[in-house]
């Protein structure tokens, strides 16, 4: 009976090695993530997934909380329930910052390190007095992706906004023409989400500037039109193509050669890296000295196998 | 009363135990009960019960509270309505239109938004008298219309679904405080100082209070309780409710004017679903299109729980207040209890459940109903 008791502890010692190496002689740490997406949004499953696995492999408690029809006014009062439970940190969303600001500062200010995830800038981040902010700021992401298409050979670009409402949307584009050097000029088409009307916009376009090299799309809605585009004119893979945010027609296009690269904005680092610097913080009272870029995390025809084993749990 | 030996059951002597115990609000009051020992037991070091999360379920409670009163009288009258969520989200928007982008005062927008809103009520009971449809299909219309026009109205506009900047609009304000503003701050203060409520440790409100002063909403959540109770038990008006409610045929035989307290009552439920969004929208700033999903719902779980009939003809606002005040304490107190975020709904669908079976088994264990 001893015997199997030792060899059970042996055992037990052997499989929380690595969780108590870290954790060895610290109080436990509890945090809270707190998301704007209701609960029909799968794409937050990645975030799950994403804390779950930094929890176990920091040893500390994480939870998940989000309002389960999405209405901000309600994730506002689970961050102040949050804050009166006294965790040692809340990661969470800025979705809005008039809602939000109030409650989080309120957090901070008792005591509480807050880390802005996904939505929010870092210029919020800073005002609510959060640690930090992880997640990828448009222009950033822009710059990033003009920088890797000058490299490419891109000389004269065309960026297919189809979301021209939403000025931070277009920080991309203007990311984009500063990384490349050149002027944004009106190489940014205000294309509207009409997928045949943005096929036709962009098939003139490039019919009445032969010399564009470039091609920057901001998403699935503007993407697939453009793909469709190209393929028409003769043009898939002649001309460099990076589009933001991956989907099924993206992928294939990667595949194919249509698509240089899709940008993804890496959710799964936006959930995992915040508990690992909250972690940090609170034990050894280390903090990385800026905000944390996420993305661009640029998705080849080489990663493709990663992004299509592990889409929907990791990616 | 006097003469006991009558055999006539109407005027039947009964104790007075058993009858304090006749009210509908008893299963209420029960569940209260069992849930505050629940949650004592289970979440009592998780800062739920601290200053700060007493308001946090207060809040939450008084939130539920507003909606329910209006529910709870419109649910005894005999009718549903289902438009209150997206009469939270539409009124919200309606200030911020008026207020923002038209810039008017925000008194003027706040009470216009009013005279909207309670019309759209009226509208509502109208419909639903004139066409003899029931209102769970009328009130199921405006559910969509509202909420399509919250939708479309900011975005023609602004291009956007989110309204923002109404606090500053409403600095100043002599209206906006009787929705946004908080009372008994210097109370709270004290509060703080003598160490009953903690202070911020950092930041520009050093030393103030954590909770610093009670909130409007919680102050108009108990004004309308408490109009909607004196209402019901205490007035004529209260008795043509039930009877609108119990056999609408009965009581228009007997003289009561039953359209008109229909309608009235569609116009208070539309009033409270008003001042849920004005508070709302005064304490955060911003009006969002999807403000106000799914309350309906929870407005009449609430009523529900505390003792209603679906039915209508039966039921109390103060039962309704006992439901919301359960149903606010559950939904927070899961969170502090540390419930896996994806059982949540699961631990409180089966708490919801069992307080209406509760409910139901001791209503008819007192009155001897079958």
């Amino acid at each position: 009976m001893k015997q199997m008791i030792a060899s059970l502890a042996i055992g037990a010692a052997i499989i929380s090695a690595p969780v108590a190496a870290t954790a060895a002689g610290h109080e436990e740490l509890n945090y809270v993530l707190v998301s704007h997406a209701p609960d029909s949004d799968t794409w937050w499953n990645t975030i799950k997934n994403g804390i779950a696995l930094a929890g176990e492999q920091v040893g500390v408690n994480v939870e998940y909380r989000n309002p389960p029809t999405g209405d901000i006014a309600d994730m506002a009062r689970i961050i102040e329930q949050a804050t009166a439970s006294a965790p040692d940190g809340i990661i969470t969303t800025l979705a809005d910052f008039d809602v939000l600001q109030g409650p989080i500062s309120n957090a901070v200010d008792q005591g509480i390190d807050v880390i802005i995830m996904n939505t929010g800038t870092p210029e919020q981040a800073r005002e609510v007095g959060a640690l930090m902010y992880v997640g990828q700021p448009e222009y950033d992401a822009g710059l990033a992706a003009g920088m890797r298409a000058k490299g490419e050979g891109v000389t004269n670009f065309l960026c297919v906004n189809h979301a021209i409402q939403q000025p931070t949307v277009g920080e991309r584009c203007r990311g984009y023409a500063d990384g490349l050097g050149i002027e944004l000029g009106n190489a940014m088409m205000d294309s509207g989400t009409d997928p045949s009307e943005i096929k036709n916009k962009v098939m003139a376009y490039l019919s009445a500037n032969p010399d564009v090299d470039g091609i920057l799309t901001l998403g699935p809605v503007s993407a697939d039109p453009t793909i469709a585009a190209l393929d028409e004119m003769g043009l898939s893979g002649e001309i460099h193509f990076g589009t933001f945010d991956l989907g099924e027609e993206i992928v294939k296009a990667i595949k194919s050669g249509t698509i240089n690269w899709g940008i993804d904005q890496q959710p799964f680092l936006q959930a995992y890296l915040p508990v690992v610097v909250l972690a940090n913080w609170d034990r050894y009272g280390v903090l990385p000295g800026n905000n944390i870029n996420s993305g661009p995390g640029f998705v080849t025809a080489d990663g493709l196998e990663k992004v299509e084993e592990f889409a929907g749990e990791y990616r | 009363m006097a003469d006991t030996a009558t055999t006539d059951e109407r005027v039947k002597e009964m104790s007075r135990l058993r009858l304090s115990l006749m009210r509908p609000e008893l299963g209420g009051m029960v569940g209260t009960v069992a849930v505050f020992v629940f949650f004592l037991l289970f979440a009592y070091d998780s800062g739920m019960f601290a200053a700060q999360g007493i308001m946090n379920w207060s809040i939450v409670s008084a939130q539920f509270m507003i909606i329910a009163v209006g529910a709870c009288l419109l649910m005894i009258a005999g009718e549903f309505d289902l438009s209150v969520g997206s009469m939270i989200g539409f009124a919200g928007m309606m200030i911020a239109v008026f207020g923002i982008v038209l810039d008017l005062p925000m008194w003027i927008a706040i009470l216009i938004t009013f005279v909207i809103c309670v019309s759209l009520g009226a509208l509502n009971g109208f419909i639903v008298i004139r066409t003899g449809l029931p209102s769970f299909i009328v009130t199921l219309a405006f559910l969509f219309i509202l909420r399509g026009f919250t939708i479309y109205i900011p975005q023609t506009v602004e291009n956007k679904t989110i309204i923002g900047g109404i606090r500053d609009a409403a600095e100043g304000d002599w209206l906006a405080p009787v929705f946004g503003g908080k009372i008994f701050t210097g109370f709270f203060q004290w509060l703080g100082d003598i160490g009953v409520v903690g202070v911020f440790e950092r930041g520009s409100r050093e030393g103030q209070p954590v909770v610093d002063g009670l909130p409007m909403l919680i102050v108009w959540a108990l004004l309308l309780v408490a109009f909607g109770h004196i209402l019901l038990t205490r007035t004529r008006f209260g008795n043509w409710v039930f009877a609108a409610g119990g056999d609408a045929e009965a009581a228009r035989n007997s003289g009561v004017p039953v359209n008109r307290v229909k309608v009235l009552m569609f116009m208070f439920t539309a009033f409270c679903a008003t001042v849920f969004a004005t508070c709302q929208v005064m304490e955060f700033g911003s009006a969002g299109a999807d403000r106000g999903l799914l309350k309906e719902f929870e407005a009449i779980i609430a009523v529900v729980i505390g003792g209603a009939l679906l039915t209508g003809g039966y039921g109390s606002v103060i039962g309704a207040a006992l439901g919301a005040l359960i149903f606010g304490v559950v939904q927070q107190g899961l969170f502090f209890a540390g419930v896996e975020s994806s059982l949540f709904r699961v631990f409180l669908g089966i708490i919801l459940l069992g307080a209406v079976v509760l409910n139901t088994y001791i209503r008819r264990m007192i009155t001897g109903e079958r």
